[in-house]
């Protein structure tokens, strides 16, 4: 019974070919996050006009310039994958650069906008539901803009160092993935937060 | 080495002291990234705990077993009853899964280790922290009641119950922090597993032969994905409502307590088939070896498991009848609840018919699987029951819908482990389990569990309701509950069996071999235990059933599979 597998003739499956594991891997993680996502974006839907006291939604202002930002971002994201798989390294560091930067701003106009209204309208996630709900769906993406610029950030200190070469692309690809859910994840909770919320 | 040596400067003694040498050993298990050694830690936590959340239910029996007891005071009762369902579903269960996940995806599938050695680490670091930081709320503060701050609110936590009104102190905190960081490991061992089935498998190893266990690690570890994550959010949208004062369930300010039991059970109840898919597929590897026939209907196994994976989805609320829905809800989560029974159906008729005229050998884990199929019709039936509406409204939060869960989770989930555990022991150790142990396991346990949950059930219809600390003398239900206690107390000592049997065998077992159960799949193709990295050569698949056409050259399976 001790018959070593290794002693069976090798068949057709010449070309064996398996999907990359980060891409799975990165699948998966996206799939579970969406399902996060998904639980705070149905709290926040029923929760409109629940407040009962209290700013209600209609204090917000559409933030366009961020999202244009955002949004932009996939673009040079994909322009950056695109440079680093035809091994065009310089291309890569300003596009990755420009990405990070857009996502910057992102962050910034966030930053901003809470700003205002936690001093000016005085709406903080203890003032009313609207508030609880507001933060903690926008707040939760923008945790995960900042986790993504984490990891988009090393790979700029890689770049600098010199370290990432064109071998290098499908990893960089695997990281992008997350960057464009991010991205589009910013879509869903834009309608539903200014345009169906408000 | 060369073959000159030199003199070393100070001591010559090169041998490590007993102390260093067990320092060594140590450190190698707390840094592996190798799956095996983390499938073994894995199942070594949850047969810990499995004791830990035993010992907490014969407490809880023993302050039922009479009325107007008093062994436990009312608080304590709240925590162990709490603790006892928390740590059974994530402590015993979800490890239980991931450990032989681990364990056997790698083997079965032909790959050296999973995808992302050093993320199964992490996830199984945060779940064991996860679990030592649930139970250090037993002596991690005074309480209210001087008990410590263990959870009280009940596994599920609803609503009211949970504010900081409610339940002051830290008991919630520990409650809903330990399950997020404890969510995190689920998520990262569902990540992996996935990839790994999916990138890692060898040459000839098609998703449509692949052994029917790694299937169901599949199928599960997608249904974690979707629903351990709405649980994570839901604690998250607590601690905001506790800690930062946010107003997620708090009704007065136009929140709703209603939405917990949705976002809980939009968890909960997927999570027990995400529990019960893994215990399919052990049974699904142990029935047809010791049947010695190739699994009935391998294509609809797998459909059927795909299929109950997305008819868990849409059927939580029928944990909520009581809360008074429109009757078109209540029709569509009866009706969909209902649904469950035609793909759990199949499975049992395709177990059923790999018996059938099979050449069936009752070693123990065959009469565990046997006593599954069993088990696992009668729990499917109380469920059907429990899905009609009106009924449901009668027994609702009764000692009925205790008897049914225990049935499937007990019942069924944990007799399939055991069968897992007494398979796949020698190929873990290299050492038999002790046959007539094991027997003795599998009849106490066997008649134990059934004078404890069958019983239940009447208690059930008799009005008893879940999670009282006593009830009145007059009731009726002295009698039944002294019952259900004594065969709690049977139960009780054939786990202590087990635990002796896997201690004692582990030095004084009889040497496995290779393939102690004449099997089929890759893993009996490796030593035992298996080497570093399991597999000297990369192995190369034909048929289901790798060893059977290695052991069977004029008649392979790979003739007759397409």
């Amino acid at each position: 019974m001790s018959a070593i597998p290794g002693t069976v003739p090798i068949f057709a499956n010449e070309n064996w070919q398996l999907p990359s594991r980060g891409r799975v891997g990165m699948f998966a993680l996206i799939i579970g996050e969406s399902a996060i996502f998904t639980i705070f974006v149905v709290a926040y839907i029923y929760y409109i006009g629940r407040s009962t006291y209290g700013p209600g939604p209609q204090i917000l202002e559409i933030p366009i310039f961020n999202s244009i930002c955002l949004i932009s971002s996939s673009l040079t994201i994909v322009l950056a994958e695109h440079a680093i798989k035809h091994g065009r390294l310089r291309a890569f560091a300003a596009w990755w650069a420009l990405t990070m930067l857009l996502g910057l701003e992102f962050l910034a106009g966030t930053a901003m906008e809470w700003r205002r209204l936690i001093f000016e309208d005085h709406l903080t996630i203890r003032t009313n539901l609207f508030g609880t709900t507001f933060y903690s769906l926008v707040g939760l993406h923008a945790t995960h803009v900042i986790v993504g610029m984490t990891g988009l950030s090393l790979v700029m200190l890689f770049t600098v160092l010199g370290r990432v070469e064109q071998r290098h692309a499908a990893r960089i690809q695997v990281l992008a993935l997350y960057w464009h859910f991010v991205d589009a994840v910013w879509v869903v909770v834009f309608t539903v937060v200014y345009i169906v919320g408000r | 080495m060369a073959d000159q040596t030199y003199p070393m400067p100070g001591t010559l003694d090169a041998t490590p002291s007993r102390g260093a040498a067990l320092l060594e050993w140590i450190h190698s298990w707390v840094v592996t990234v190798d799956h095996k050694k983390l499938g073994i830690l894995y199942a070594v936590y949850a047969i810990f705990f499995l004791v830990v959340a035993g010992a907490e239910a014969m407490a809880i029996r023993i302050q039922l077993a009479v009325p107007h007891n008093h062994f436990l005071s009312p608080e304590l009762y709240n925590e162990f009853f709490t603790m006892h369902g928390t740590t059974m579903v994530f402590l015993v269960g979800m490890t239980f899964i991931f450990g032989f996940g681990n364990y056997l995806v790698p083997l079965m599938i032909g790959a050296r280790d999973m995808a992302f050695p050093r993320l199964n680490a992490f996830s199984f670091w945060m779940s064991a922290f996860g679990g030592l930081f649930l139970y250090f709320s037993f002596i991690g503060g005074f309480g209210l009641y001087g008990m410590g701050s263990a959870p009280d609110v009940s596994w599920w936590a609803y609503a009211p119950l949970t504010a900081r009104a409610f339940s002051p102190g830290h008991n919630t905190d520990y409650w809903a922090l330990a399950l997020i960081v404890m969510g995190f490991g689920t998520l990262g061992a569902g990540i992996n597993t996935l990839a790994t089935a999916f990138s890692m498998r060898c040459r000839g190893m098609t998703l449509f032969r692949m052994p029917l266990f790694v299937w169901l690690m599949v199928v599960t570890s997608g249904l974690t994905l979707i629903v351990i994550t709405p649980l994570t959010a839901a604690q998250i949208m607590l601690i905001i409502d506790r800690y930062l004062g946010g107003h997620f369930f708090d009704t007065q300010a136009g929140g709703s307590a209603t939405v917990w039991m949705h976002f809980f059970w939009i968890f909960g109840h997927p999570e027990v088939y995400v529990l019960i898919l893994p215990a399919f597929g052990i049974a699904s590897e142990v029935i047809p070896v010791f049947s010695r026939k190739a699994i009935f209907g391998y294509p609809a196994m797998v459909a059927a498991s795909v299929g109950i994976a997305f008819v868990s989805l849409s059927v939580w609320a029928h944990h909520m009848f009581t809360i008074g829905m429109t009757s078109v809800s209540n029709a569509f989560f009866a009706l969909s609840t209902m649904m469950v029974g035609i793909p759990t159906g199949i499975k049992i008729f395709n177990w059923v018919a790999t018996m059938w005229g099979g050449k069936i050998r009752f070693a123990t884990p065959m009469l565990f699987c046997t006593a599954f199929v069993f088990q696992f019709l009668c729990a499917g039936l109380t469920g059907i029951m429990l899905a009609v509406a009106p009924w449901n409204w009668q027994l609702h939060n009764s000692y009925f819908v205790i008897a049914h869960f225990h049935y499937t989770l007990t019942g069924s989930f944990v007799f399939c482990f055991f069968a897992g555990i007494y398979y796949w022991y020698p190929k873990v150790t290299g050492r038999m389990l002790s046959e007539k142990l094991g027997k003795w396991h599998f009849w106490l346990f066997f008649i134990g569990f059934h004078v404890t949950f069958d019983t239940m059930h009447f208690l059930g219809i008799l009005g008893m309701p879940r999670s009282i600390y006593t009830y009145e003398p007059d009731r009726g239900w002295n009698t039944l509950n002294a019952i259900v206690s004594a065969g709690g107390f049977v139960q009780g000592i054939a786990v202590l069996l087990l635990a002796w049997n896997l201690i004692d065998s582990y030095f004084n077992g009889r040497a496995a071999g290779n393939d102690p159960w004449d099997a089929w799949t890759l893993e009996w193709s490796t030593p035992s235990p298996p080497p570093d990295y399991n597999f000297a050569e990369e192995p190369v698949v034909r048929s289901r059933r790798p060893l059977w056409d290695i052991k069977h050259p004029n008649d392979p399976d790979w003739k007759y599979e397409r």
